[in-house]
């Protein structure tokens, strides 16, 4: 339900001296005690996620209102002489004009400090689990649970003494989050001084550990601006890949640590089954998951698989090192887009620690769609497909948030945040602006294709469309950790499935029985690696998860199969006469095999492609 | 909100279902109106837009001639609300739940705001149980879940409701839980109704249903109200009473196109063919509606139904439908026109929770690998058709023309099962029939421990 033009209540169109930020830095009103002076101010206008409100001279843009008797959380977006537009993260139903509306001098920030790990937050941070407690089943508006849990004490352990003289981002000691996941308690970005007084111990997350000279306390949480980026020391180029234990990523299209990847697809293409394998599986010290406008189902899923999964790096629950935050489809839109945001901040906290973060962000159109949304009722004008001019300006922004950084702060450490987009083009057509905005700043493209999908080819990914552009800057690390044949094996991968596009091409045209052998071996290997290397099934508990090696040694033998055909093609075998079945069969064995198989299969496998040419002279 | 009532006389304007009033006191999104002109029976309005100088209220019901200067409107201080419980079981009601059975409005055990409210994420139990529909390409294939939303994409003239009703008979809570349909006609003929209302009262599937209908001659604003009362009544029996329920709605293509026209009226401006901008957020506000709770017996599962206009998946109704269920069940016209029944394409089709429903214990432990094997020859099957189609079969490498066989036998045998009811069971048996028609070689996503243990249970090809 969007603004109808002819009403005289039309918000701003007329009116004079309309801020409206384009920059996301909150400019904050002074003094918090300013709101006493704007207690009058009330509801004029409520439509939508919109609400209007006045007298409120001394509101600023971004800054957070609570509006109406149940103090509903909003966000000022615009103000146009002393009315301010607020877009209302709850639910607004029964929302009455002449309401009270409060400023609450400061802008949307969330609460940063021990005890996001493993939390489920909203929108706008609040955890879901608290809210279950005051609202029950169903979400009702109006709750007040604060992001992390304020009785809580946690283990502090102070690195820094009296005396010393800190800046932001220096570590003043550490709390150990979750088992075996040090939380690094840091002074904020905007303070810094000479420690007067720290303490080791016991403390809650409000509960000051210390003090600077100047009076400043210290404490294990501080909030931030959602909306504004956390300052590093230095950004840095990287050269270390963001494994992803997906064969088909980590072979052919390789991100970097930092970098940031569009996964558009149309529906049931398979985005969430991707973000969520990262999660689980991905190289990663943190995972931050945004379900933005996304399923409830997936959500517990998630929540009910998450917990007992383990982190194969650390032997540690997954979750543990999991922070979700979670707006779903039916939930307010203005939290689908402050959702994205959250989840980078969060992200880019534990970056600031020094740990590699992956944010995943499921979807990305969800949030444009939001942005757009909100902008029809705000009667701006709109751009391609209605979405806001400044789209390609805002995605830009969020994208330049994921990158690997030399963090402020003493003492020197490194973190990355790696940004992974799924995106829902309408009616699977990438030429639609949030694709095409994405791609301007994404430095990886993991294309889905419905054919594929359908045929079950999973991860249904594109590998015609699909690029990276950090497979020369991970070169090195891959031929120096994994095989010095890695760069060929790669090369020699998407060769073959290039030629093998071509060649099908053909047989659709003149059959494949009309192929010379050579060409007709060229479809076989092709479809082995397609069902071997590229093809891993979510589903199965062996395969899953594919560890660097074992994506090199099954790439290495569907290439080995494809030259053991062209020797004894060349040695006069005929092509029928090569027992492709069962190298075919015992690499699928492989494929599926249990960690205590593998040496086993893969002997077998290796025979198997030895025996190729050698079933006639055998027999 | 306080209940405190306000009445005006006459509406400022009129614009098809818009009625704007003057100055009102303290008006609240969302709220009632109740417009009486006198001489006419009662209208239904909500508050759309709560302004100072001007409120926009949305008329729930038909305007035509409706004369805006003498209305008088009291705005209510309530949301829309309607009543729910386990007697409304049996009946039938019009799309705002008034009763067209004969029979009295029911008391209900409870009133209930029909917009629902979000389930939250962390009280909601990921769906896990297997429901046996007795179709095969769902069962078999596509397996529908407790709490899950999987619509059918059908094309104008191809059977859905045919398929629904076969579903709503057929369709076994697995251990014989308590069961309830809900179904909500939208926009949908008056003979379409009647066929549907003659096979359940004939598979005695009434009296455990609750039917809300919205004709095609009923007034279009009504489309947005019935699958919200409906889901109302859906949630109540689902968390209040314990009861399984499948909410079956036909058809989602009307309600989207009610949806555009009442934007068309508020002068919005149109996103993707002519369809507002906000369709999906609309959408997944009832979809969304499917689900299971911590702490409540029951579940409610929907199985929607929308005609694909010119059977274009792409169009932004199946499309953005698929982007908000977990999963599809295709229609073809193809299939269909070669008299296989129920006509579902099952390359295209999909069950996104079908993996937490099926297995050891629940179906059949080989089931997944079954099914993906059935899926890789099934594929490999149509390509060879398509081949075959220019270069000849003959054309065709041995394990294509393999291929092609098997796809023959499965879409007129599997899929072409016609009314008949299958277990799983016969439905798992009968794909290793066809899958047994072809050598060992070709089954690549069938494990060795997989064969030998069909070999050992009796079936399978000899050595
Ligand atoms: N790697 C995989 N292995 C096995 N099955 C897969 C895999 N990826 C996707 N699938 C199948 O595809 C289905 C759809 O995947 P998914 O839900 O991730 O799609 P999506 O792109 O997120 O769709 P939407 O945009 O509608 O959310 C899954 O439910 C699963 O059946
Ligand atoms: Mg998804």
């Amino acid at each position: 339900m969007t603004d109808r033009g002819s009403s005289a209540t039309t918000g701003g169109s007329a009116a004079p001296e309309i801020r409206r930020g384009e920059d996301e830095t909150p400019r904050l009103s002074a003094a918090p005690g300013a709101t006493a002076a704007s207690s009058r101010a009330h509801i004029t206008r409520v439509s939508g996620a919109l609400a209007e409100a006045g007298p409120m001279p001394e509101a600023s843009l971004y800054e957070l209102v609570r509006v109406g008797e149940r103090q509903l959380l909003g966000e000022v977006i615009r103000i146009a002489g002393d009315t301010a537009t607020i877009q209302v993260y709850e639910d607004t139903t029964g929302l009455r004009v002449g309401e009270a509306v409060s400023l609450t001098g400061s802008a949307l920030t969330i609460e940063l400090g021990p005890g996001l790990l493993g939390a489920t937050l909203d929108g706008v941070g609040r955890p879901l689990r608290r809210i279950a407690e005051e609202t029950g089943d169903f979400i009702q508006p109006g709750a007040t649970a604060r992001t992390l849990d304020a009785s809580r004490r946690w283990k502090f352990e102070a690195v820094v003494r009296p005396g010393d003289r800190v800046s932001a981002g220096d570590v003043l000691g550490t709390v150990e989050e979750r088992p075996g996941i040090v939380h690094r308690i840091m002074v904020p970005p905007d303070q810094g001084g000479a420690v007067a007084r720290v303490r080791s111990g016991p403390f809650t997350i409000d509960e000051p550990f210390g003090e600077l000279a100047d009076g400043t306390p210290l404490r294990l949480a501080h909030r931030w601006p959602v909306r504004s980026v956390r300052p590093v020391a230095r950004r840095l180029r990287s050269h270390q890949p963001f494994l992803t234990g997906q064969r088909i990523f980590d072979l052919l299209f390789p991100v970097a640590e930092g970098g940031a990847v569009v996964v558009p697809g149309g529906f049931g293409t398979g985005k969430t089954v991707i973000e969520q394998s990262l999660a689980k599986f991905a190289a990663a010290d943190i995972v931050v998951y945004v379900g933005c406008g996304e399923r409830g189902n997936e959500m517990a899923e998630v929540l009910n698989e998450f917990p007992r999964l383990t982190d194969p790096a650390t032997g540690r629950p997954v979750i543990d090192r999991t922070v979700l935050v979670v707006n779903t489809s039916n939930m307010p839109v203005a939290a689908r887009e402050t959702s994205v945001f959250l989840g980078i901040a969060i992200a880019e906290y534990y970056r600031d620690m020094g740990y590699r973060v992956a944010v995943m962000a499921d979807s990305l159109s969800r949030w444009a769609e939001a942005l757009r949304e909100i902008g029809a009722r705000l009667q701006e004008m709109p751009g391609e497909e209605g979405y806001p001019t400044y789209l390609g300006n805002r995605l830009g922004k969020l994208f330049e948030r994921a990158g690997r950084a030399e963090v402020a702060g003493r003492p020197p450490r490194t973190g990355a945040v790696t940004f992974v987009a799924a995106i829902s083009p309408p009616g699977g057509d990438f030429s639609e602006p949030v694709t095409q905005a994405a791609l301007r700043v994404a430095s990886a493209l993991w294309a889905l294709d419905p054919a594929l999908a359908h045929q079950r080819q999973f991860p249904a990914v594109d590998w015609e469309t699909s690029y990276t552009l950090a497979a020369e800057q991970t070169a090195a690390w891959f031929t120096g950790n994994v095989g010095k044949d890695w760069g060929e094996l790669r090369r020699d991968t998407l060769v073959l499935l290039q030629r093998d596009r071509e060649l099908r091409d053909i047989a659709a045209l003149i059959g494949p029985e009309a192929l010379q052998d050579r060409d007709r071996l060229v479809l076989e290997a092709a479809r082995v690696t397609r069902e071997v290397v590229l093809g891993q099934s979510a589903y199965d508990p062996n395969d899953e998860r594919s560890p660097i090696e074992k994506t090199h040694r099954l790439a290495s033998l569907a290439q080995a199969l494809y030259r053991a055909g062209l020797d004894a093609l060349d040695r006069g075998v005929p092509f029928q006469e090569l027992d492709v079945a069962a190298a075919r069969h015992a690499l699928m064995a492989l494929r599926g095999a249990a960690a205590d198989r593998m040496e086993e299969l893969a002997a077998a496998a290796r025979q198997a492609i030895d025996d190729l040419g050698r079933r006639k002279a055998a027999a | 909100m306080s209940l405190v009532s306000r009445s005006y006389r006459g509406a400022r304007a009129a614009a098809g279902p818009l009625l704007y009033l003057g100055a009102t006191h303290r008006a609240a999104l969302g709220e009632t109106v109740a417009i009486d002109v006198p001489g006419r029976p009662a209208l239904r309005g909500q508050v759309i837009d709560a302004g100072e100088e001007v409120t926009v209220i949305q008329v729930l019901e038909e305007t035509l001639g409706l004369p805006p200067a003498r209305a008088t409107l009291t705005l209510t201080g309530e949301a829309a609300t309607v009543a729910v419980g386990r007697e409304l079981l049996g009946r039938i009601f019009n799309g705002v739940g008034h009763p067209i059975d004969g029979l009295p409005a029911p008391v209900g055990e409870s009133i209930r705001p029909i917009w629902g409210a979000p389930m939250n994420p962390v009280r909601r139990v990921s769906p896990a149980d297997f429901i046996e529909t007795g179709v095969s390409s769902i069962d078999g294939m596509n397996t529908l879940v407790r709490g899950q939303k999987l619509p059918v994409f059908s094309g104008p003239g191809l059977p859905a409701l045919e398929l629904a009703a076969q579903i709503v008979e057929g369709a076994r809570a697995p251990r014989g839980e308590p069961f309830a349909v809900v179904f909500v006609a939208i926009g949908i003929t008056a003979r379409e109704t009647q066929t549907f209302l003659e096979r359940f009262e004939k598979s005695g599937a009434m009296e455990r249903s609750v039917l809300y209908l919205n004709e095609a001659r009923d007034p279009t604003i009504e489309r947005l109200l019935a699958p919200r009362v409906a889901l109302a009544q859906a949630e109540f029996l689902a968390f209040e009473a314990g009861i399984h329920v499948l909410v079956v709605v036909a058809d989602i293509t009307h309600y989207c196109e009610a949806l555009r026209e009442i934007a068309t009226a508020r002068e919005e401006i149109p996103g993707r063919r002519g369809y507002p901008g906000y369709m999906y957020t609309d959408l997944a506000s009832i979809f969304e509606r499917a689900g299971i709770l911590h702490g409540h017996d029951g579940s409610v599962t929907q199985l929607p139904i929308l005609t694909m206009p010119d059977d274009d998946i792409t169009h932004p109704i199946p499309d953005l439908t698929g982007y908000i269920t977990e999963g599809q069940v295709v229609l073809s016209r193809d299939l269909h026109r070669r008299g296989v029944f129920p006509p579902v394409d099952v390359l295209p089709s999909l069950s996104r929770l079908m993996s937490a429903g099926i297995g050891r214990g629940k179906t059949a432990p080989e089931h997944r690998e079954w099914s993906n094997q059935l899926y890789a020859l099934y594929t490999q099957g149509r390509e060879a058709r398509l081949m075959a189609t220019i270069v000849g079969e003959t054309g065709l490498a041995a394990a294509d023309r393999r291929a092609l066989k098997f796809a023959e036998r499965f879409e007129n045998e599997f899929l072409g099962q016609g009314t008949y009811r299958r277990t799983i069971h016969e439905t798992i048996e009968l794909g290793w029939k066809l899958l047994e028609t072809v050598p060992r070689e070709d089954l690549l996503r069938i494990s060795d421990a997989t064969w030998a243990a069909r070999r050992q249970a009796g079936g399978g090809s000899p050595p």
